[in-house]
């Protein structure tokens, strides 16, 4: 693995146990806030199953309604790329910015370009992203991935934002004020907006019906861009669409229900239309999804509305933090999209759960996360991406418990050794042993008790 | 009614006193109930790490120690739940798919074959309730909180029923205590710090016991508290309600 793996990063994380707290607490409150907001709407499990089947019968029906898409967001004068893989979109998306003739822009809500390292690739060419909405700002001031695919800089406490800000935009030393702070910001943000002339977003649906696209966002940043551009490029997975306008009924009241406890994002903005004599691109992205499709098991990975949720619930994620999953999207929806696309960086990632479930019972189109993590977890051992002590230990275990004899005498055996040399097992080279003790091993096994006492 | 008794690995090895009040329960209440000597392991630890293709052998012998009977019980939710998803025998799959069936978890036995509206126990203690994943999220044997549907707990429902007990929920009632197999050494920094955060809020309860249908969450726990010098003790539920 050549990335740090999950546990050591976690561990890094977990050793601020402060910090850890909090990150978890906060989390905690969010998941508190969707359940709450969860539980004032009536047929809430029902509307969750409803968006399943929607985005299931996208998924078996997807060549259609993307050609459909197409040639309506045409019709409307949008100008549509496909791009098969990460560097075919950023290859687009740097074509219309040369064209443009621009070196900076603003970007707002795009985890697509994230994962396709945009900004990076950019960079390299002379050209600015400037990330607009807040989270993210802060984050690409730092030089960080964002942590979280909702609340990007949720790993960062104002302390660390008022720092950070001192630095870039010379906020006063020690005014730790949220108001303050976010002041500052929108004042430095405006600046970017009115200057910009190509404007970036994401895109959470696109309506294959219309041909337009829906963005949701808080901050509204997406408007402020591409009202002030020439130039709107909207960039999107295959996977954001969806058949019909009346179909956002379901999936607006699920998404920031699901986020963040909202009834709906403060903005829902719906782009049809370039207005005269401005331009609409959208860049239509595979980059590894027909693959997912084509993988039985995990193909409905693909129903995905990037709501966070399953971040959110996850014990683990609250108390790892997101950047110990090092990839684009973090958290349990990361771990099963991660390895399809680079099994041997990502083979740590199915492995950072507990399968405890939570994840699956949030998701508010219902995709079966931990079973999708138990099946990686096959696949990646078949492979070979297993440390070999790891492998040793389980053929060790299997080959015992398939012989019951055997298994009885090594109990035995065992159980005897921890009661007269304790140190063999309770040494500091036994992870357990390091923050917990042993259990006690009994005198008699239950089956030695049956047969001196029921046989 | 014949009952198949699967006492898991580790319960047989270090926790025996759950098996015996398992057993002793199932025959109080009026169950004739084998105990195959032969068992070992349902496979779990090997096929949640990955390794489920080296489970045949685990999966053969509890079929042939188990199909003649008309329940199994397990006391661990966990284990039930891999019995009830991933038993398989391409040579007999009818059979498997029979046994997948027959399979239950102690508590759910309880309440839904047996149908329990009495028992004769006395527990006077603060009992903290931990609810462990596989049982409830699998199993589905309670009511989840990520869920909008109406509150039900078959572990809670038997507890309440015990007389002088006084129950008690953690705050967060079903968050996942860090265990996971072998997560909890592979992931040791997390897993100690998920069971931290579990006994911390029994701790604010001021319980004296932390209770679970499942011992692997229950061991963990008490590793934890062990360590702390808590006065916290650990027990399963079949041993309260076993207790008199
Ligand atoms: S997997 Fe489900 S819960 Fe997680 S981000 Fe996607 S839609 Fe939300």
């Amino acid at each position: 693995m050549g990335t740090v793996e999950h546990a050591k990063a976690a561990g890094r994380f977990i050793a601020d146990e402060p910090r850890t707290n909090w990150h978890d607490e906060t989390l905690w409150f969010v998941r508190q806030k969707r359940d709450h907001a969860a539980s004032l709407l009536n047929g809430w499990e029902e509307l969750r199953e409803r968006a399943s089947q929607i985005k299931n019968h996208v998924l078996s029906n997807l060549d259609q309604y993307l050609i459909q898409f197409e040639k309506n967001a045409i019709a409307n004068g949008a100008i549509i790329h496909w791009a098969a893989d990460a560097e075919e979109h950023n290859q687009i998306v740097h074509g219309i910015i040369k064209n443009a003739g621009v070196t900076r822009l603003v970007k707002s809500k795009s985890m697509l370009t994230e994962e396709c390292h945009l900004n990076h690739f950019l960079s390299g060419q002379g050209i600015e992203v400037v990330d607009t909405d807040l989270g993210e700002r802060i984050v690409q001031f730092r030089k960080e991935p964002p942590s979280h695919i909702v609340l990007p800089a949720i790993h960062l406490k104002k302390q660390d934002v008022s720092e950070t800000f001192h630095e870039h935009l010379h906020t006063e030393k020690g005014n730790n004020d949220p108001n303050y702070l976010t002041g500052a910001a929108r004042q430095h943000l405006r600046n970017e907006f009115i200057q910009s002339k190509v404007a970036i977003t994401g895109v959470n649906f696109a309506v294959a019906e219309t041909g337009g696209i829906v963005v949701c966002t808080n901050e509204g940043n997406a408007d402020m861009g591409v009202h002030a551009a020439k130039i709107h490029i909207a960039c999107m997975g295959i996977e954001k669409i969806i058949p019909k306008a009346g179909d956002l009924s379901v999936f607006l009241r699920l998404l920031a229900r699901s986020a963040t406890g909202q009834p709906i994002t403060t903005y829902s903005s719906h782009f049809h239309r370039p207005d005269k004599e401005k331009q609409l691109h959208i860049v239509i992205v595979d980059n590894g999804r027909t693959q997912q499709l084509g993988r039985p098991d995990f193909r409905n990975s693909l129903k995905c509305i990037r709501c966070g949720a399953c971040f959110n619930t996850c014990p683990v994620y609250r108390r790892s933090g997101g950047h110990s999953y090092h990839n684009a999207v973090a958290g349990p929806i990361g771990s099963i999209l991660a390895p399809n696309i680079d099994m041997r960086k990502n083979a740590d990632l199915p492995f950072a759960s507990t399968l405890c479930g939570s994840c699956s019972n949030v998701c508010p189109v219902k995709i079966d996360i931990h079973d999708q993590l138990w099946k990686w977890r096959q696949i990646l051992v078949k492979e070979g991406h297993v440390a070999m002590g790891k492998k040793i230990m389980m053929q060790s275990m299997a080959f015992l418990l398939s012989r019951p004899k055997l298994y009885r005498f090594a109990g035995k055996w065992g159980r005897k050794i921890m009661q007269s040399v304790p140190i063999l097992v309770s040494n500091k080279l036994n992870p357990w042993y390091k923050q917990r003790e042993m259990p006690e091993p009994p005198k008699q096994s239950f089956n030695e008790w049956y047969k001196q006492n029921k046989k | 009614m014949k009952i198949g008794l699967f006492i898991p690995c580790y319960i047989d090895q270090f926790y025996p006193q759950v098996g015996i009040a398992s057993l002793q329960l199932l025959e109080k209440m009026g169950c004739k109930v084998f105990f195959p000597l032969d068992q070992t392991c349902c496979g779990q630890p090997m096929a949640n790490s990955g390794f489920a293709h080296l489970t045949e052998t685990c999966n053969t012998l509890f079929i042939d120690h188990f199909k003649d009977v008309d329940y199994i019980v397990c006391p661990s939710g966990s284990c039930t739940l891999h019995i009830k998803e991933h038993l398989i025998d391409d040579g007999r799959p009818a059979l498997a798919d029979r046994v997948r069936h027959q399979v239950f978890e102690l508590s759910e036995f309880f309440t839904d074959i047996l149908k329990v509206e009495k028992l004769d126990a006395f527990f006077p203690y603060k009992v903290g309730f931990h609810s462990s994943c596989h049982g409830q999220r699998g199993l589905g044997v309670s009511s989840m909180s990520e869920r909008m549907l109406p509150y039900f707990s078959k572990p809670e429902s038997l507890l309440q029923k015990v007389k002088g007990i006084q129950l008690s929920t953690p705050n967060r009632s079903d968050e996942c205590c860090g265990f996971g197999g072998t997560f909890c050494v592979f992931e040791e920094a997390v897993s100690v710090k998920m069971g931290k955060d579990r006994v911390m809020e029994h701790e604010a309860n001021d319980v004296d016991y932390i209770t679970a249908v499942d011992m692997s969450c229950l061991m963990h726990l008490e590793g934890i508290l062990k360590r702390k010098g808590s006065k916290i003790k650990t027990i399963h539920l079949a041993e309260i309600l076993n207790s008199k």
